[in-house]
């Protein structure tokens, strides 16, 4: 319980600042995911000739799900990397909050609840606008916020974890080219893995995004299966449970005095 | 006076130097001659158009009036060719963070399109110079500050400038920091580097300067050497007495030459401290504490301003 | 900025005002160069990231012939002939990370070098002025963009997507449009107030990088937004690159030129012009 109020505190911190400071996330969280479906679902999508490929669904509403989770995964890892040296370098926030009775494992409660949210939020106003643009396949896809949210943060907590251990941002440009770049390309948001060469699939297995997609899609078309559907979930909640584990491990190594 | 007398040459010459930002009159209509060789001070609070009057030396900020030579050219025509010959030390240290310490000195040296072999000896040179030889390969983020200071001071040699100017150069550093950076300003001045220093510190102005400028608001307030400016403008020496806080200070102008009343003390001058002392005691003035010093140029600042100068 | 001059610099020719009113002196002192050995410098021990952005175009090249081109088998080309898709959007992609590449160069880097590391104010102590600066800094993001492109120009010859001696000239033209981008977005960072505004870059290059026919033809758009389409600088940079590849060449593509060479040549001098003011003032 105490712990539950003290991360609290560390949520609202978060959300004073964006309070402030929401113009500045809006173009990535909000109108770039939008145009992306604008782009590839109906422009792209126009100019589709089959669609054997994906079961013969429209295109825009193969892509649509999937889409969702690629940008909570997206924005997972902003708020997970500079973000997260930014409180511990720059704006050294987490130096400040930890000079009150709150610890460094509610630190790290607080920041994943915020990023959680974050990613939430994000989700149901990109389904909302996917659903008007006639990009629902069905009904389910209302279930694909939160998976995407589960995906996202499966994704950050690991991250987060990363992220504290480091004293330079240099490798965070490695970690968006050769890791996330892939993984919105060949985790079946775009086309089905099964056009990627078969040594390729176990690498596509470990990402979250790729068992973020499955959920949302399968959920979306109806076609999920109950056990491939608690193997996803059991998956994407052990990344954040390993993630957490670490986060806290390193926050406190680096916060305790 | 001594204009072009026996051979002197002025390397800066402003005639009712003025500098606007905006309706701000930041230099408001000053004349000063540095002359070649000597050390010349810029003293005055924060605020009191140093910093302005060093920019537009350094030609990197035009002026609104007034007239400007700098080595004998006029900075808004030849700006490049005064900066190839004058070195710099920003009062904020601006070193390349993304190189390290003899990267900073040899990509400099570039800048002012030196060959490679030369900035490169000369960063060797510098190094030694700046006793930064063992730092040489390091990284300039991790530096204390009066290294990164040297290493700055170090960066504006690389072109073995005629004119230094350094604005507020020991801003900021511990007391042995200073003394080793005063020695190394006194080695260059040995050399025949003309110097041109900023400062808000009394003590840097008597150290190093030969000649010196009283700055406030905008203005030039008494110029001359620092004993000069003391004896003009202050006695020999200066009796302070240090009351109860909130207590009412007794009327002691009778006592000496001049009172200076702050808030927590007096300040009477006079040539005799000691015997001053003596003769408010006889008056059955007691002090909380009392102390007898020699005038220095704070004192020229304060009966030129009625204010002191680092609050 | 009122400043005293020389009755004499007053009347200086008809034809040398006029440079000078662009250029004053003191805003260039030919050492442009130097700075572009300072990236170098600094990049020296960070090749591995400067290869590394190779490596995104690349992925995307990939992803069109494994995926997208699945979906589509042909599109209809420049001169309206069908090509095959990932042969469309190849050249696209060409002209859109000559584009990403500089602006981000011009942009995030200069601002944070002009406003945090006052790397340009030590710079100006010496005989460099405002445009040696913005020279060398455009100079430096084009090396490196001359560097992707030749790679891309290479992957795409690999993957057979390359259909004419042409494509040679799409490497200079990439430095072009480069250079135009580059100019262009160094001009707009000399106007932001704080990482805040850099959004409003986002808000420039992302549609356009999304709808300037990248993915699919200008058809696809009805009338009106064909003519909105059409103004974009990307849309000009596409159309270039596409003929090029594809070895459909006019002398209309002479205007694709002309349109980057205005731009690049407004933006150096608005860049240094801007610095220099804010940073002389």
């Amino acid at each position: 319980m105490q712990t539950l109020r003290a991360s609290w505190f560390g949520f609202e911190k978060h959300w004073l600042w964006y309070r402030r400071n929401w113009r500045a996330t809006a173009v990535s969280s909000f109108l770039s995911p939008l145009l992306f479906l604008v782009a590839l679902g109906l422009g792209f999508g126009s100019q589709v000739q089959s669609t054997a490929l994906i079961g013969g669904v429209p295109y825009l509403q193969y892509l649509a799900p999937a889409l969702v989770v690629i940008t909570a995964v997206q924005g997972a890892t902003f708020e997970s990397t500079y973000a997260i040296m930014s409180s511990f370098l720059w704006q050294k926030t987490y130096i400040g909050m930890v000079a009150t009775p709150i610890t460094p494992a509610q630190v790290v409660y607080g920041q994943v609840m915020w990023i959680g949210s974050q990613l939430f939020v994000r989700s149901v106003v990109f389904v909302v606008i996917a659903v008007a643009l006639g990009a629902a396949g069905g009904p389910g896809i209302g279930l694909a916020v939160l998976f995407a949210t589960l995906a996202g943060l499966a994704f950050s907590c690991p991250l987060i974890a990363y992220s504290a251990t480091l004293d330079k941002p240099d490798s965070f440009n490695t970690v968006f080219r050769f890791v996330l770049m892939p993984m919105t390309l060949f985790t079946g948001a775009f086309f089905p893995v099964s056009q990627l060469p078969n040594w390729l699939l176990p690498l596509v297995w470990l990402t979250p995004a790729w068992h973020g997609i499955e959920l949302a899609r399968g959920a979306t078309f109806g076609t999920l299966g109950l056990l491939p559907a608690l193997g996803h979930t059991a998956y994407l909640v052990a990344m954040i449970a390993v993630g957490l584990f670490f986060s806290v491990r390193f926050f406190h190594r680096r916060l305790a005095v | 006076m001594f204009v072009n007398v026996g051979g002197v040459e002025n390397l800066v010459e402003a005639k009712a130097l003025t500098k606007h930002f905006g309706t701000f009159e930041a230099v408001r209509g000053i004349d000063v001659e540095v002359r070649r060789g000597e050390a010349f001070g810029f003293l005055g609070p924060n605020g009191a158009g140093k910093s302005s009057t060093m920019r537009m030396v350094a030609c990197v900020s035009g002026r609104t009036g007034g007239e400007l030579k700098v080595l004998g050219m006029d900075p808004d025509r030849d700006g490049p060719k005064i900066r190839a010959r004058i070195g710099v030390v920003p009062q904020l240290d601006n070193l390349d963070l993304e190189l390290t310490v003899r990267q900073n000195l040899q990509i400099y040296g570039r800048y002012f399109g030196m060959s490679r072999q030369r900035c490169r000896e000369k960063a060797v040179e510098l190094l030694e110079f700046a006793q930064l030889a063992d730092r040489a390969d390091h990284e300039v983020e991790p530096l204390s500050g009066g290294m990164k200071r040297r290493l700055t001071i170090a960066r504006s040699l690389v072109n073995d400038p005629e004119l230094l100017l350094l604005d507020e150069p020991t801003t900021g550093l511990d007391p042995q920091a200073r003394h080793l950076l005063w020695d190394r300003l006194f080695r260059l001045k040995q050399d025949g580097v003309t110097l041109i220093i900023t400062t808000h510190y009394m003590d840097e102005a008597e150290q190093l300067c030969d000649r010196l400028v009283v700055m406030d608001g905008g203005r030039i307030a008494a110029e001359g050497s620092p004993s000069e400016l003391i004896n003009r403008y202050s006695t020999r020496e200066v009796l302070e007495l240090r009351f109860q806080p909130g207590a009412e200070k007794p009327d002691l102008e009778r006592f000496a030459e001049r009172v200076e009343v702050l808030p927590d003390r007096l300040l009477l001058y006079t040539q005799d401290g000691e015997h001053t002392l003596a003769k408010v005691h006889e008056h059955g003035v007691q002090p909380i504490q009392s102390l007898v010093r020699r005038s220095s140029l704070e004192d020229v600042f304060l009966r030129l301003t009625g204010r002191t100068l680092v609050d | 900025m009122t400043r005293t001059l020389d009755p004499a610099n007053r009347t200086a020719p008809a034809s040398v005002g006029l440079v000078w009113r662009i250029i004053p002196p003191g805003l260039y002192g030919g050492r442009a160069s130097t700075l572009v050995e300072r990236s170098a410098l600094v990049n020296r021990r960070g090749w591995f990231v400067l290869v590394g952005g190779a490596f995104e175009p690349i992925l995307f090249l990939w992803s069109l012939g494994l995926g997208f081109g699945q979906f589509v088998a042909s599109v209809a080309g420049p001169d309206g002939q069908p090509v095959s898709y990932a042969a469309f959007v190849a050249p696209a992609l060409l002209a859109a990370s000559a584009m990403n590449g500089a602006v981000y160069d011009a942009t995030f880097n200069v601002f944070f070098k002009f406003k945090y590391a006052k790397l340009y104010d030590a710079m100006l102590a010496t005989p460099m002025g405002p445009l040696d600066i913005a020279m060398g800094e455009i100079a430096w993001a084009l090396l490196r963009g001359g560097l992707y492109s030749a790679g891309f120009l290479a992957v795409m010859l690999g993957m057979g997507l390359i259909a004419s001696p042409w494509a040679l000239l799409a490497l200079p033209a990439a430095l072009l449009v480069a250079f135009a981008f580059g100019a262009v977005g160094m001009a707009a960072t000399t106007f932001m107030r704080s990482w805040q505004d850099f959004d409003l870059v986002q808000l420039a290059v992302l549609p356009m990088f999304l709808f300037s026919t990248t993915f699919f033809p200008l058809s696809v758009y009805p009338g009106w937004l064909q003519a909105v389409v059409t103004w974009t600088p990307l849309y000009h940079a596409i159309e270039l690159m596409r003929g090029l590849t594809l070895g459909v060449v006019g002398w209309g593509m002479l205007g694709h030129v002309v349109y980057f060479a205005v731009l690049a040549a407004v933006g150096t001098v608005v860049a240094a012009r801007r610095l220099g003011s804010l940073l002389l003032d």
